[in-house]
């Protein structure tokens, strides 16, 4: 068949489920897709061929003794961000810190995916430890948008979003801290989704900001999303923030009716520095849903604008913690020469870290030092709890809040990394959602004049992912 | 720039956080700190006096474990993405006088 | 000097008696070889996350509720940062902000009868760090992380004692009662307990506090004692020589009998606390208050006042039998089986006492059950063995628990109630030594002593020696 890679996860696991698709052929077609695509678009750190064509193989022979029936995803070709630990499996957040590190455990979501049969072909490049939204902050260089290889992808889970786009992978795992899955999703034109907080297992997954870090799929569509979801969401009695809550069955939600949904469009979301065309494709959206028969109005949201300093000193404070451990004593990169033991600390993290990671350290041990904790830091959890209150009043009136995912279209590369206010400030729709702990998903609603994709981003209330896929699957579907 | 961030804060929190930066990174980092926590002041223009801060967004408590122990013996494992070991122990620079 | 006083306060580390560590299910076992009680989230890995033992909190709040602590009812932990080897997230996980207990004290009593109480700031939960082994040959220093994790609760007083004498009376309340409660085992020597000395002098009626040193490296009462005479000795002669004394953390050398300062300009000294996001909060309901109050052991003290009125026993006996809880169980079960309480307490104090001491044993370690020995001590009331042979069994008992009885009886050892057998027996030794015998008629009383050892030895020991002595008396 030579459409393989065309397909969407559903569709291939069905393929595959029947018998019309071996997993070998399934594995070989994306392995073979791979090499003569990701020398242009540098979508993996790690390409496991060896490992992926095993899987295959204990994958298809699971289906042939009649296993893996309830598995939608069986043998479905997965690619997983760098920031999960892989066993066996070099698994780097794209930083020289990490250059050589591999995990002797899983994490739960790789795991979950494992046994719902899924052959994971290899590793997806970022920005460093999750931190930028460009994946410019790589050390294993940038990756390009499949849309226009001189522009960006979007970010940290860029090599996810670019892999799923350039069709490297059917599907893959990202993270999202601070709209890093959403993002990347709506600048590649794909689909990406940042659960509730708590639904998917943090177990394995590298932390960057431990009370705002969610895995989550990137997929082809709606309906894929929802699929892997299921698969990899359920309590882990390994983590303590997960939420012990019965798995449920998102696909159930893959429903094309929104005639009691109620959405409100914050208008604070169009004010200035949004692109008129990323503006008129997302009203667009919006438009489909009403005539569709949802109710669809304006609302203030406020506090837009106090999301993105209380975020980065939360985040910064959070990360600058997580990172000690990274101290060239139990795995990872070690400084060559050094003159005692802080000398090796300084030497090892100086030149593993990259600038931007640098840049967060530093200002997460300043908000959090003598005397500042709590002008900063306390100051921000407690803006964390009145934004979540905003969004708490929104969601007394409204099922769903749609919105831009992004202000613009994807950046040429280089364009970003210079101003970081700037490029904080292109997170202003995504990162409240982190905050609140709020799933979102971005869905593609069109291009701009240049070709570059452009997403609606949808937010619904706490562990209300079933009003979102059906919403998103509605609009999918209609538009 | 209302937040001036001296060479000596620069150099203290290079201690905290154990990171040497170069000459050029101390004055990119001063400029960027400082332009952050101008940004990051802007938080004070929100009256904060009766909200209790909120570390996770939703209210879960009281995870445990039990008492039981579930470990083996991973030393191989443990040790195995280690720079450098001698007899089933990390090896570190000196740390007594 | 006397014009001076001393000012202490104590921070108390207690490793906790829990079988797996605070956030992982690694032993906490003793021994063993380095780094093979280790797993991904005691050793820092990558995306390995804490989960909280229950035993833990159970124990810390045990213990606030036996130092009159106010319990906190919404508690979180924080991390403590700071880099250095022994701990492999270079952070620590601790309380600063919410510490489980607050507000307590424990009243104490000294060797010279001075009565105080001494209060409690807090008590928090939290983890113990790894141990660094320095290497001759590398010159550098291993780590090994099998007591990284392990749980520890820190007991922080208010700076109110005003002695050596005063801290190890406060540091004995504290094993007693945490032993008693079976939160740990409490050892200065191996490390279970561990205190640091903060120490700061004034003039006598000064109501402000001077600056104070932290002195760590503690590991005995004597060191304790030492240490504490050292610091106030140097401290004042700094403010008499006119110098100040500098706020620091000192390392007290007990070989040298003097402290020196741990600074070092990469030491900060700023944790930079935060509420750990990987962890959630605990609230503590009224349920889990009363069902460990319910639990609750009768104290020492209380025992003390108990064993007197009920037993009658010497204090003596008392004391050394309630210095330990499961002694204390021991003497109370046996003297349950229906066993004098005097003679139980004699078997504790003598027998059991030397045979731990010659084994290198604590009273934990003891195997025999109460029974048993209730049923070794009926063996002797009822003079079916006699003490040299209950001795014996008792040796047997002390290694594997025997039925005393049934050892008797298996190994022939009960006293010969044949008189005939006894009378033949004694008619024989006196036959065999006319020396002795005409010594007693001479008068030698003592003469007798060495017929009975005759005749035990010919009995081979199973006869009680008060008949043995009727009955030759009667023959004779």
């Amino acid at each position: 068949m030579s459409n393989i890679t065309e397909m969407d996860a559903l569709t291939l696991g069905r393929e595959i489920a029947s018998g019309n698709i071996k997993v070998r052929e399934a594995t070989e077609s994306y392995l073979s897709s791979v090499k003569s695509k990701d020398e242009q678009y540098n979508c993996y750190v790690t390409v496991d061929e060896e490992g992926a064509m095993k899987a295959a193989d204990e994958v298809q022979a699971r289906i042939d003794k009649g296993g893996l029936k309830g598995s939608p995803l069986a043998g479905v070709p997965v690619a997983i961000k760098d920031n999960m630990c892989t066993e066996g499996l070099l698994t780097t957040c794209s930083s020289k810190i990490l250059y050589n590190f591999v995990p002797t455990y899983e994490s739960t979501a790789v795991a979950k995916l494992r046994d719902a049969g899924a052959v994971i072909l290899g590793k997806t490049n970022m920005d460093e430890f999750a931190m930028g939204s460009t994946t410019e902050t790589s050390y294993f260089g940038p990756t390009r948008n499949p849309a226009n290889p001189e522009h960006v992808p979007g970010g940290s889970s860029g090599g996810s979003a670019a892999a799923v786009a350039a069709g490297e992978c059917v599907y893959a795992l990202g993270s999202d801290t601070g709209g890093s899955i959403r993002q990347p999703a709506s600048y590649c034109g794909v689909v990406g989704i940042k659960p509730t907080y708590g639904t998917v297992s943090r177990y394995g997954l590298i932390a960057y900001g431990s009370s705002l870090d969610q895995i989550g799929p990137l997929t082809r569509n709606v309906s894929d999303a929802a699929a892997v979801l299921t698969a990899i969401s359920g309590h882990d009695e390994r983590d303590s923030t997960s939420v012990n809550k019965p798995v449920v069955d998102y696909t159930k939600s893959l429903v094309k009716d929104v005639k009691d949904i109620k959405i409100g469009i914050p208008r604070d979301y169009f004010g200035e520095g949004l692109d008129p065309e990323v503006a008129a494709a997302v009203r667009g959206a919006a438009d489909v849903l009403k005539n569709a028969g949802a109710s669809v109005e304006e609302f203030d949201l406020s506090l837009v604008n106090y999301a993105i300093p209380a975020y980065y000193t939360i985040a910064a404070a959070e990360a600058s913690s997580n990172l000690e451990r990274f101290d060239g004593i139990k795995y990872g990169y070690r400084t060559e020469e050094y003159a005692g033991l802080h000398n090796m600390y300084k030497k090892s993290r100086s030149e593993g870290f990259g600038a931007e990671v640098k840049r967060r350290i530093m200002l997460g041990s300043f908000v959090l030092s003598s005397g500042y904790y709590d002008a900063y830091y306390l100051k921000a959890l407690k803006v964390k709890a009145l934004i979540k209150k905003a969004f708490d009043d929104a969601f007394s009136k409204y099922d769903i809040i749609l919105g831009p995912v992004a202000p613009t279209t994807a950046p040429k590369l280089g364009e970003s990394l210079s101003d970081p206010i700037k490029m904080y400030l292109g997170d202003i729709y995504t990162i409240s959602v982190n905050l609140a702990g709020l799933p979102g998903i971005s869905v593609p609603c069109g291009t701009d004049s240049d070709g570059l994709p452009i997403g609606v981003q949808l937010l619904a209330d706490c562990f209300n992912e079933e009003k979102l896929f059906r919403t998103a699957y509605t609009y999918e579907s209609e538009k | 720039m209302a937040n001036i961030i001296s060479d000596e804060t620069i150099e203290y929190v290079g201690i905290l956080a154990k990171l040497e930066l170069s000459d050029e990174e101390k004055e990119a980092a001063k400029s960027d700190m400082g332009r952050m926590l101008d940004y990051i002041d802007m938080l004070g223009e929100l009256d904060t006096d009766d909200v209790e801060p909120m570390s996770h967004a939703f209210p879960v408590q009281n995870v445990f474990r039990e008492d039981v122990v579930t470990g083996t013996d991973i030393r191989d494992q443990i040790l195995k993405n280690a720079p450098e070991e001698k007899d089933g122990m990390f090896v570190v620079p000196k740390t007594f006088d | 000097m006397s014009d001076y006083e001393t000012v202490i306060g104590l921070e108390v580390h207690v490793e906790l008696a829990t079988k797996t560590k605070i956030f992982c299910g690694c032993s906490t076992e003793f021994g063993g070889d380095p780094n093979t009680h280790t797993c991904p989230v005691c050793t820092g890995m990558p995306g390995s996350l804490p989960v909280l033992n229950r035993q833990v909190l159970e124990y810390a709040i045990a213990v606030g509720l036996a130092t009159n602590c106010d319990i906190t009812r919404y508690c979180k932990f924080d991390r403590k940062n700071y880099f250095y080897p022994d701990n492999p997230q270079n952070y620590q996980i601790s309380q600063l902000y919410l510490p489980i207990c607050r507000n307590g004290h424990v009243d104490i009593r000294t060797e010279s009868g001075v009565e105080k109480a001494v209060r409690i700031h807090e008590i928090h939960m939290e983890e113990d760090a790894g141990k660094l082994i320095h290497d001759d040959w590398l010159d550098a220093s291993l780590v090994d992380y099998n007591r990284s994790g392990v749980p520890l609760i820190e007991i922080v007083s208010e700076p109110d004692m005003r002695s050596a004498e005063e801290v190890i009376a406060y540091l004995e309340k504290l094993r007693m009662t945490i032993s008693y409660l079976g939160a740990s085992d409490c050892k200065l020597q191996e490390g279970s307990m561990r205190a640091d000395v903060n120490l700061s002098v004034r003039k006598v009626g000064e109501t402000e506090f001077g600056t104070r040193t932290e002195m760590k490296n503690l590991n005995s009462f004597k060191a304790i004692a030492r240490a504490i005479a050292g610091e106030t000795e140097r401290q004042i002669d700094l403010i008499e020589s006119g110098e100040k004394v500098v706020q620091e953390t000192r390392r007290w050398d007990d070989d040298k009998e003097c402290s020196y300062a741990m600074r070092s300009k990469e030491d900060a000294q700023d944790y930079r606390y935060f509420p750990d996001p990987d962890l959630v909060p605990i609230s503590v309901s009224e349920e889990l208050l009363d069902e460990i109050r319910s639990r609750e052991p009768e104290f020492r003290e209380a025992k003390i006042v108990r064993y007197a009125e009920e037993f009658g026993l010497p204090e003596k006996d008392i004391l050394l039998i309630t210095e330990n809880k499961h002694l204390a169980d021991v003497f109370e079960e046996t003297v349950a089986c229906g066993a004098p309480a005097k003679k139980v307490s004699n078997w504790l104090m003598v027998e059991t006492m030397r045979l731990l001491k010659e084994n290198n044993l604590d009273p934990e370690d003891i195997r025999f059950s109460p029974k048993n020995l209730a049923s070794l001590i009926k063996l002797t009331e009822d003079r079916t063995v006699n003490s040299t042979v209950a001795k014996e069994v008792f040796e047997e008992m002390f290694k594997s628990d025997c039925d005393p009885a049934k050892y008797v009886e298996e190994h022939g050892l009960a006293t010969q109630n044949d008189e005939g057998a006894l009378r033949e027996t004694i008619q024989k030794v006196i036959a065999d030594n006319p020396q002795s015998v005409d010594d007693y008629h001479n008068g030698k009383e003592k003469a007798i002593g060495f017929l009975v050892g005759q005749t035990m030895k010919a009995m081979q020991g199973k006869c009680d020696p008060g008949s043995v002595n009727k009955i030759l008396k009667e023959l004779l």
